[in-house]
This record gives structure tokens, C-alpha cells and sequence, in this order.
């Protein structure tokens, strides 16, 4: 392997006097130290590499040691209910590769097997981790070891592949970080992905194996929504990369998803979480590669035949990371600063998110969400420009709302998901098939109030005809009832598809009578003071997932209510 | 290691706070260095980059006056360390640790480096104590939990200086467990009226006891008030991690640190990003705020309240932006609530405090606390809007809840963000609930009907009740 003598250092960035051949993207490690890197230049007298830690005390002089591969993780079982740096070395405790696990097999001998299919499992407490074949290893199988214990780097199994080589296999494999998985093919989209999260699912919903971004400023409500998401969401895998961001939001992940229970499965969530955490106080370079780790890792589980879903807080600061490190290269820089390589960058990134058929013919996909934080909150800086070319979904959070305490803050306005319309039909096999028509209605009034509100600045919410101020009744039932979703409320916080249909239904049938009452001759008024309507806007909160009954009783009590309304018309007929 | 070489004639260029000389000696990155120049003056400086035969050494005061010839060089063979012990507490020192109250130096019972080590987040505890600041803003909408980095976002002329004192006086624990209490106060880049009149609190309080001060001030060179944070939190930190104490940080003004950081770029040629601010202001103001927090198994915590100040009062300032993603929220003092008399001026909207639901409720405060939060935001919230909406259409042109919401906008400042004393949170509960009387229930959408039933009926009917 080539090796190399440091001449120049400052910062994150080394240069060396070469012996021997590097490549650029070659990891390196730096002698005597634990410190990794990574090769950006090279010159026949001169690499430059980027040093993945904090390089106080490096000194021209110390040797930089080529490892010949491009800079790699390692893949394993062990991911899973773990948290791990941004190039996945675990943050606490011993490295749990180096660990002796439970190995069952899943194959005998004679057995042919594809990349991407599980020679076994490890088995810890209670759950079955499986073990893929890693990309380009099929075969039949040789030889596989028994069941029983034994060390996680070690062979477990020989292949011999369709050109004769005999292969072993192991529970590990080793993947660079920056080279995306293969697959059969891409799959088109077909169905979303349940978030759990009414505004999401009604009206913005994103596809499985989908792209969405959430750009808000700060405070507004990016990282509860993407640990929202990460817990109630119906992915199979959640890959959880917080890039830049606080560290004790990490320490609230480790914290919370152990207690909780994944409501499909009723296991701990954490056993489906994979966290990498790379904070805003940790070294900016493995920021940058902290995202291409979660990628790798999400593709790893995805050509296991899982969903998969990614969230990133926040890309925004691996972005950043970016600029500073082509900053320190010389580079010239083009938008605010930021390289011109960083529409590309994203493009790339999202590009990753997909439903495939896995080499093995399975079906998996990975959905990627990543957060963006605009600075000052406008999203026509670069970052959020760029990131909304790219995406399906976008989820514009609102100041306004977020100070107003009105979560999630996401403006129904400023959002939007190309995938919508798809969706009606999976909608119509959940029992919903009124599902597009209603979405579009709650969309138009929402947009209609908007306009009224624009005006009612200047006239007056008196001056409004009974119509007009119908709207505004309307719109504020479908925002309180429907759009407000408290991530804290022990009943609210997941909304399954038909607690979700229940709740849409009863909000448009009060909008129905409420319009009719309009024309029986109700005075606007009246309807909006109707004491049913509080109970709509705070059934979320109080009626439970695995209570149908309240929501019909709720109907009941809506349909008396608008009933009792009209008798008391003296002109109704 | 620590040598002193003499580097006569070793020296290459000094342009701004860059000396650049031949390297002669075995020195790594970010090293120490005591640059003396001809006059026996001595410099401390750090090693900013190096290669095979020259080191550039970042000087951190001002190099007016400094020669190429004739500077020696004394090598500390280390990282900028703060040696510290536990007679710190009680003691005034200047903006990099040294005495400046005509005490003995601080007798060193442990040396640590000022750049502190980065806090794992495996090995995070959750920030949960509700601390009682006193304050009904802060205690009841934006409470303040132990182990949170909570700024206060003010403008110049804004009594956050006195806020700022009275919430490091007057904050407590709900349960008093008996720990133990200190204070680190940061003056950064401040005047001496500023850092007088803090001393006179101090003093007046009897608070000088249990805190350390630092005072960078506003004429001292500007790249030790990069350090200034830096010694201060790690006496904070070894206050709270090493002593076990329970350590609020207060610091002032960040804004002169990120003027003092633009200007030390400028100084190194680096390209500006928003601002004329550096691009890496983001992760530097972290490497401060993310010092705040609490560790698995250690006693200790470190509390830290902030003060900067948004230059024209623009809360979109790449300062108070880059601050609030970093930090727990913010506490945003406001012009027009100060100028109509309201004291403390807390603007309660633009202000959060993210780990509020980790530290009331059940348990914490009041079970209905919560939801009393989100209510008052709601009910304010919509009165701010109305006031807007009247002040065009005019009070007549609203409907009735309407009319109703914007008396309670001026009984909201008046009566619950404006306060004369320190108020108890039992105190705060009560003020914010006689308030919501005044809307109409049916529209306060955040509250129960049980918790409508329980805080909101007429005073009359609990009489009834209580007499049953
Ligand atoms: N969906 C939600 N439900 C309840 N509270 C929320 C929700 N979203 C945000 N919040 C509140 O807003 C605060 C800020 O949200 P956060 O996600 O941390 O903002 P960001 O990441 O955009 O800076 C949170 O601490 C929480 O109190
Ligand atoms: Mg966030």
C-alpha cells in the first residue's frame, strides 16, 4: 500500500509527499493516531487529503498510510438499535463487530443463493438479524457453519460462484460510502408511505421509496417532524443521520425510541433505528460524509427486500460542510459561497432514494426526507432552491404557524406532492375512495380563506357575504380538526389510514351540512358557534386510535346538531 | 514539553494576526505558543498551520509593535490549556483567566484544555429540572430546564442585562435538593459600566460568592475575545463535571464574539460568507453553545443563557439565525413592549424554549401546564392578529370575539408578561388563567373541556361546588 509524509497541514486538511500511488476517494489513516481520511487530490508529488477528527498536534513529518480501498463501512446485523459516528464507528462501548454473536443458519449445503438473500440470522434477544449476501456473491453454497456462537468478523459460509471461485461469506460486509448499491431496476413508486401524520397523509403524502424535503427555519418544526416520522412512520428500517444538529436530540432518540413500541410489529423501536450522529460540534469533514454513510446503510438493508426510510437533519449542514472544506481547498465558490458542484451533490443524494427490484428479485425501496434550514427561513437560498428541483414532496414550514403553537407548522400552501393523485386508488382499497375528491376540497378552501384573509384585512370580517364567511368556518374546522396533529399528545401522535378516513369524513360532512344550513337560511354565524364543531376540532386529542365508536357517536351528535339548527329557521321549509 | 528557543532572524512576515517563521523546532497543529518580542512583551498565539519548513502562528492579541527581528518563541507543547481549581468561585478574572481582582492567582488543581472535549452524545442525559426563573414569561410559555442553552435575542437599549441578572439570582429548582449553585458570568467585549454594574449585583446579592466572573472588555484585542467563551465554559465545566455543581453560564454579548470572529477571518484572507461572516460560524458558535448539557452519572450541569444583541434589531441577522438553530430557543425581547413600559419586554411569539415539554407537566409543574402553554400562544397569537386587522378596519368593523381578543393582547402584556417582582409559578397559573375568563370558552380549542371545567367556570359556581 502507498504511504505518504505529511508537508503541509492546517485545519482538516493535510498534504503529503507520496511513495507509491493513491487514488483520489483512497481512505487513508494517519499514523499513531485513530484518525481516518480521505484522499480529494492527488499529483505525482502531492496528495491532499481531508482528516475525518480533530488534527491538533499533527505535524508535518507523520506519515499518512493509503489503506487501497475508497473510503468504506462496515455493514452488518450490528446496525441495528445502534448509534454510530458518520463514518459508523459505534460511539459508545466496544466495537460490536469485534463481538461473538449467535449464528443460525438459513441454508444448507447444496443451496444456490443470490446476492442480497440471507445465508442466516444472528439471533439477540429474541429478534432474528438477517445476514445478506453481499453484491456479486452468489453461488452455491460449499460449506456453512452449524449453529452456535461465534466471532462477527469470521466466515460463516463458502459460495461458489457461477465462474468457479470458491467465496467466503460473513456477517459483515464492506461497502464505500460514495458508490451506491446495484440493483435489478428501478421500480416506479406505487404506493405511499403511511406517516402516520394527517397532513401528510391526506394531503402531501410522499411516496415509498419516495423524496421529500422539509425546509423551515429554525424552531419551526424539522426535527420533531423527522422524529415523528422516524417512529411512527410504516418503514421497516429507519436510518436516523443527524448531521450538524444538536446533540441532544440524538440523546433524545437513544432515549425515547427504546421505550416506545412500533405499532405494527410491537417491538421496541429502537430495534428498527439505525442512529449516526455526527453533531454540530464534531468535525466538519465527517459531516460531509455522514450522509453518504446513512445512504450506504439504507441501501444495504433495502437490498434485503425492506422499506427503508432515511431521514436527514440536516442537509442544510452538510451542505455547509461542503462549502467550508472547498473553502479551505481554494475552491471558487459560486452561490453564497457554496461550491458549484452542490446542485449536483443533491441531485446525486436524492437520486439514491428509490423502489428497486434487489438483485434477488425482491422488492425494497429506500425513501429519503431530508431537512433543510434555510438561513433566515427563505427558502430561495441555494440549498432549498436546488433541493425542491429535486424532491417529490415538499413540506414548507411556516413561522407564523410554529409561533402560533399551531403544529405542524407545515403550510398547506407553500407544500406539495407530485404523487399525490397516484394514491387514490391505494387509498380506495383502504376504504377510502372519496379520498382525491377530498383532498381537493380541503386544499381549495384552504386557499380560498387565504384570499378572503387577504381581504377581510381591508373590509372587514362583517362586510364578508354568509358564503364567504362559510369559508372561513370551513377552513378553520379543516386546520384545527384535520392539519393540527400534536406530536406530545399520547392519542394524536400516530393517526392509522382509517382513524385518518374517519376524521376527514366527519369534517366534510360538517362542511356539507354547514353549507346547507347556509342555504336553509342559518345565519354563518351560528353555524360557526355550534358547540359540535369545538368537539370536531379537538377530537384528535381526545378520541383514541382503538375508539371507532366515539367518532361514530361524534357523527351522531354532528348530524343532531345541524338537524336542531335548522328547525330553528323560522323561514326553513 | 516546554522549551523556550530563541528564533532570531527566524521570522518571515506578519500580516495582520498571521507571523509566519521558519519552523526550527517539533510543534504541531494548534499548539501554544508565547510570542516575545525584543521589549520582553509576550504574545500567546497558536499554531494556525505548518509545513515543512515554516509555521504560520496565529497571534491571538494585537501584533502592533511586533518586528520581525528578535522574536523568541516559547513552545508550551500543548493546546491552549486553563489551569484551574476550586477557589475559582468567588473571584474576578480578566477575559483569558487571569486575576484581575488583586487576589492570589487561582492555585491550579487541574489543567484543561479551553477547547473542552466534544460531549458524546451517547452519553447525553436528557435536560429535564424545570428551573423557576421567576420570570412569568419564561417560567409558564418558555421555561427554562436544566442543562439548556437558552439566549436571550435583544437589541441595543433592551434591559437584557438586568433580565439576564435577575434570572442568575433569582432561578431555582422547584424541589431544593441541596445542590449546589454557581454562576459563570462572561463579559465579551463589554464596557466598564456594563462590568461595573454586574459587580454591584454580585456584590449586592451576596451571589459573588458562588460565581467567577470574566470580563473581556471592549478594549481588549479582539481575538482573545475568541477565547473568552472558551476559558469561561471550562471553568463551567469543571465546576459542574468535576464539582458536581449545577453551572449557569451567563454570556454577554455574543454579538462582539461573532464581530471579533469576522474579524480575525478577515485577518487569515478566508472568503466570507453571509455578512462578511465567516461560513464556519455555524460550527464555531456551536462548539460554544453544544457545551452546554448534562453527562450519564455525572452530578453536574451546565446551564447557559446567552445574551446577544441583533444588530437594527433583525432577528433574520446571520447572529440570532445561527444562534437559534443551534441553541434550545430563544428569548426574544421586543422595542414597542419596552417602549409601552412592559418589563421584562418578552415578545412571547418569535420566543421558544424547545425543551419546555421535557420540563413541565406532570410531574415537573402541573399536570394542565401544557396545555395552559399552548393555549395562551393560541389565544395571543390570534389577538396579535387582530390587533393587526384592527388597526385597519378599526375596533368596530370586528366581530365580537374578536373585540374580545384584543383586550386580552393588552391584558396579556400588561398583566402577565409585565411583572415588578420575582412571581412564584403557583403565581403565574392564576394570573394566566383569570385572563382566559375573558374569552370566550368555546374558542379556546387547546384546553379540555375538563380543563375548562376545572380552572375556567365562574368563580361563583366554585363556591357552589365547594359548599356542596
Ligand atoms: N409536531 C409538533 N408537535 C408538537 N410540538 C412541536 C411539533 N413540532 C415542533 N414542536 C415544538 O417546536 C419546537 C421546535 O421544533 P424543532 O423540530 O426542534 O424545530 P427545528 O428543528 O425546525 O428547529 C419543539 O421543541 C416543540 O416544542
Ligand atoms: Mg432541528
Amino acid at each position: 500500500m502507498a504511504d505518504a509524509v505529511i508537508s503541509w497541514v492546517g485545519g482538516p486538511i493535510v498534504h503529503g509527499r507520496p511513495k507509491g500511488s493513491f487514488a483520489v476517494g483512497e481512505a487513508i489513516t494517519v499514523s499513531d493516531t485513530q484518525l481516518l481520511g480521505e484522499v480529494i487530490r492527488v499529483a505525482h508529488d502531492r496528495i491532499v487529503a481531508q482528516i475525518y477528527g480533530d488534527t491538533t498536534g499533527l505535524r508535518p513529518g507523520t506519515r499518512l498510510e493509503g489503506t487501497g480501498r475508497a473510503l468504506s463501512v462496515t455493514l452488518g446485523p450490528h446496525l441495528l438499535g445502534g448509534i454510530f459516528d458518520g463514518l459508523l464507528r459505534p460511539l459508545v462501548g466496544d466495537d460490536p463487530t469485534d463481538r461473538s454473536v449467535v449464528f443460525e443458519p438459513g441454508l444448507s449445503l447444496g443451496d444456490t443463493i443470490l446476492p442480497g438473500q440471507s445465508i442466516g440470522a444472528v439471533v439477540e434477544n429474541g429478534t432474528k438479524r438477517q445476514i445478506p449476501t453481499p453484491p456479486g456473491l452468489g453461488g452455491t453454497i460449499e460449506t456453512i457453519l452449524p449453529a452456535g456462537t461465534y466471532p462477527m468478523a469470521d466466515p460463516v459460509a463458502q459460495v461458489r460462484g457461477e465462474d468457479g471461485v470458491v467465496h467466503g461469506l460473513g456477517m459483515l460486509e464492506i461497502w464505500p460510502i460514495r458508490r451506491s448499491r446495484p440493483i435489478q431496476r428501478r421500480l416506479v413508486p406505487n404506493r405511499p408511505m403511511v406517516t402516520g401524520q394527517r397532513i401528510l397523509d391526506s394531503l402531501f403524502p410522499v411516496a415509498r421509496g419516495g423524496k421529500a424535503a422539509i425546509p423551515g427555519g429554525f424552531g419551526t418544526g424539522k426535527t420533531v417532524l423527522q422524529e415523528t416520522l422516524a417512529k411512527w412512520c410504516d418503514a421497516d428500517i429507519i436510518v436516523y443521520v443527524g448531521c450538524g444538529e444538536r446533540g441532544n436530540e440524538m440523546a433524545e432518540v437513544l432515549h425515547e425510541f427504546p421505550q416506545l413500541l412500533d405499532p405494527r410489529t410491537g417491538r421496541p423501536l429502537m430495534e428498527r433505528t439505525v442512529v449516526i450522529a455526527n453533531t454540530s460540534n464534531m468535525p466538519v469533514a465527517a459531516r460531509e460524509a455522514s450522509i453518504y454513510t446513512a445512504v450506504t446503510v439504507g441501501e444495504y438493508f433495502r437490498d434485503q427486500g425492506l422499506h427503508v426510510a432515511l431521514m436527514a437533519d440536516s442537509t442544510s449542514r452538510w451542505a455547509e460542510a461542503l462549502r467550508e472544506v472547498s473553502g479551505r481547498l481554494g475552491e471558487l465558490p459560486a452561490e453564497a459561497g457554496y461550491p458549484a458542484y452542490l446542485s449536483s451533490r443533491l441531485a446525486e443524494f436524492y437520486e439514491r432514494a428509490a423502489r428497486v427490484e434487489t438483485l434477488s428479485g425482491a422488492e425494497g425501496s429506500l425513501t429519503l426526507i431530508g431537512a433543510v434550514s434555510p438561513p433566515a427561513g427563505d427558502f430561495s437560498e441555494p440549498v432549498t432552491s436546488h433541493t425542491k428541483r429535486y424532491v417529490r414532496s415538499f413540506w414548507g414550514l411556516d413561522r407564523e404557524r410554529a409561533q402560533a403553537r399551531f403544529y405542524p407548522a407545515i403550510h398547506p400552501l407553500q407544500s406539495y406532492s407530485e404523487d399525490a393523485e397516484a394514491f387514490a386508488a391505494w387509498w380506495a382499497a383502504k376504504g377510502n375512495d372519496q379520498w382525491d375528491a377530498q383532498r381537493r376540497m380541503m386544499l381549495t378552501l384552504l386557499e380560498e380563506e387565504a384570499r378572503l384573509e387577504r381581504m377581510t384585512r381591508i373590509v372587514g370580517k362583517d362586510a364578508l357575504p354568509p358564503s364567504q364567511q362559510m369559508v372561513i368556518t370551513a377552513a378553520d374546522l379543516i386546520n384545527e380538526a384535520i392539519l393540527r396533529q400534536s406530536a406530545f399528545s399520547e392519542n394524536d401522535r400516530y393517526c392509522s389510514p382509517a382513524r385518518q378516513t374517519r376524521m376527514l369524513r366527519l369534517v366534510i360532512r360538517a362542511i356539507d351540512l354547514g353549507n346547507a344550513a347556509l342555504e336553509a337560511g342559518v345565519a354563518p354565524q351560528d353555524i360557526a358557534s355550534l358547540p359540535v364543531l369545538r368537539q370536531l376540532k379537538r377530537m384528535g386529542e381526545d378520541i383514541a386510535e382503538d375508539d371507532p365508536a366515539a367518532f361514530d357517536r361524534l357523527g351522531r351528535d354532528l348530524e343532531r346538531a345541524f338537524a336542531h339548527l335548522s328547525e330553528e329557521v323560522p323561514h326553513a321549509s | 514539553m516546554r522549551a523556550e528557543i530563541t528564533l532570531n532572524g527566524t521570522g518571515r512576515s506578519i500580516e495582520g494576526p498571521l507571523l509566519t517563521l521558519r519552523r526550527n523546532v517539533d510543534i504541531g497543529l494548534n499548539e501554544a505558543v508565547d510570542v516575545i518580542a525584543q521589549d520582553g512583551t509576550s504574545r500567546f498565539g497558536r499554531i494556525a498551520a505548518l509545513d515543512d519548513d515554516s509555521m504560520v502562528v496565529e497571534v491571538l492579541e494585537s501584533t502592533a509593535g511586533l518586528a520581525l527581528s528578535d522574536i523568541r518563541l516559547r513552545v508550551r507543547g500543548e493546546p491552549l490549556t486553563f489551569q484551574i481549581g476550586p477557589d475559582i468561585l468567588g473571584r474576578v478574572l480578566d477575559g483569558i483567566g487571569r486575576p484581575i481582582d488583586g487576589g492570589p492567582p487561582i492555585a491550579a488543581a487541574e489543567n484543561r484544555r479551553i477547547d473542552g472535549e466534544v460531549l458524546n452524545p451517547a452519553l447525553r442525559a436528557l435536560p429535564t429540572d424545570f428551573i423557576e426563573t421567576g420570570v412569568t414569561a419564561i417560567d409558564l410559555m418558555n421555561s427554562l430546564v436544566r442543562g439548556q442553552k437558552l439566549p436571550i435575542f435583544s437589541g441595543g437599549g433592551l434591559p437584557h442585562d438586568r433580565l439576564a441578572m435577575e434570572i442568575a439570582t433569582q432561578a431555582r429548582l422547584r424541589s431544593d435538593a441541596g445542590e449546589t449553585f454557581s454562576i459563570v458570568f462572561v463579559g465579551i467585549g463589554i464596557s466598564y459600566d456594563t462590568a461595573a454594574s454586574f459587580r454591584h449585583v454580585m456584590d449586592e446579592t451576596g451571589a459573588l460568592a458562588h460565581t467567577v466572573m470574566f470580563l473581556n472588555m471592549a478594549n481588549d484585542p479582539s481575538a482573545q475575545r475568541i477565547l473568552t467563551p472558551r476559558y469561561a465554559l471550562t471553568a463551567a465545566e469543571y465546576l459542574a463535571f468535576g464539582l458536581g455543581h449545577h453551572v449557569l453560564v451567563v454570556m454577554t454579548d455574543i454579538t462582539n464574539y461573532c464581530e471579533a470572529l469576522r474579524e480575525v477571518s478577515a485577518g487569515h484572507g478566508e472568503i466570507p460568507s453571509r455578512k462578511g461572516y465567516p461560513g464556519y460560524l455555524y460550527s464555531d458558535l456551536a462548539t460554544l453553545y453544544e457545551r452546554a448539557g448534562w453527562m450519564t452519572g455525572v452530578a453536574g450541569t451546565v446551564t447557559q443563557v446567552p445574551i446577544l444583541t441583533m444588530p437594527s434589531d433583525d432577528i433574520s441577522h446571520p447572529i440570532p439565525d445561527l444562534t437559534g438553530y443551534i441553541t434550545e430557543g430563544q428569548i426574544v425581547l421586543d422595542r414597542v413592549l419596552d417602549r409601552k413600559g412592559i418589563y421584562p419586554p418578552i415578545n412571547v411569539l418569535p420566543s421558544l424554549s424547545r425543551l419546555i415539554d421535557q420540563g413541565i407537566g406532570d410531574g415537573y409543574t402541573d399536570a394542565d401546564h401544557p396545555a395552559l402553554a399552548h393555549q395562551l400562544f393560541a389565544s395571543y397569537s390570534k389577538a396579535v392578529r387582530t390587533r393587526v386587522l384592527a388597526s385597519v378596519v378599526g375596533r368596530d368593523g370586528l366581530t365580537e370575539s374578536d373585540q374580545q381578543h384584543l383586550d386580552f393582547a393588552d391584558l396579556f402584556e400588561k398583566q402577565l408578561v409585565h411583572q415588578d417582582g420575582r412571581r412564584g409559578l403557583e403565581e403565574s397559573f392564576g394570573i394566566a388563567w383569570e385572563l382566559l375568563r375573558k374569552l370566550p370558552g368555546a374558542e379556546l380549542m387547546r384546553l379540555s373541556d375538563e380543563q375548562i371545567e376545572r380552572h375556567l367556570k365562574e368563580p361563583r359556581a366554585e363556591q357552589e361546588t365547594l359548599d356542596d
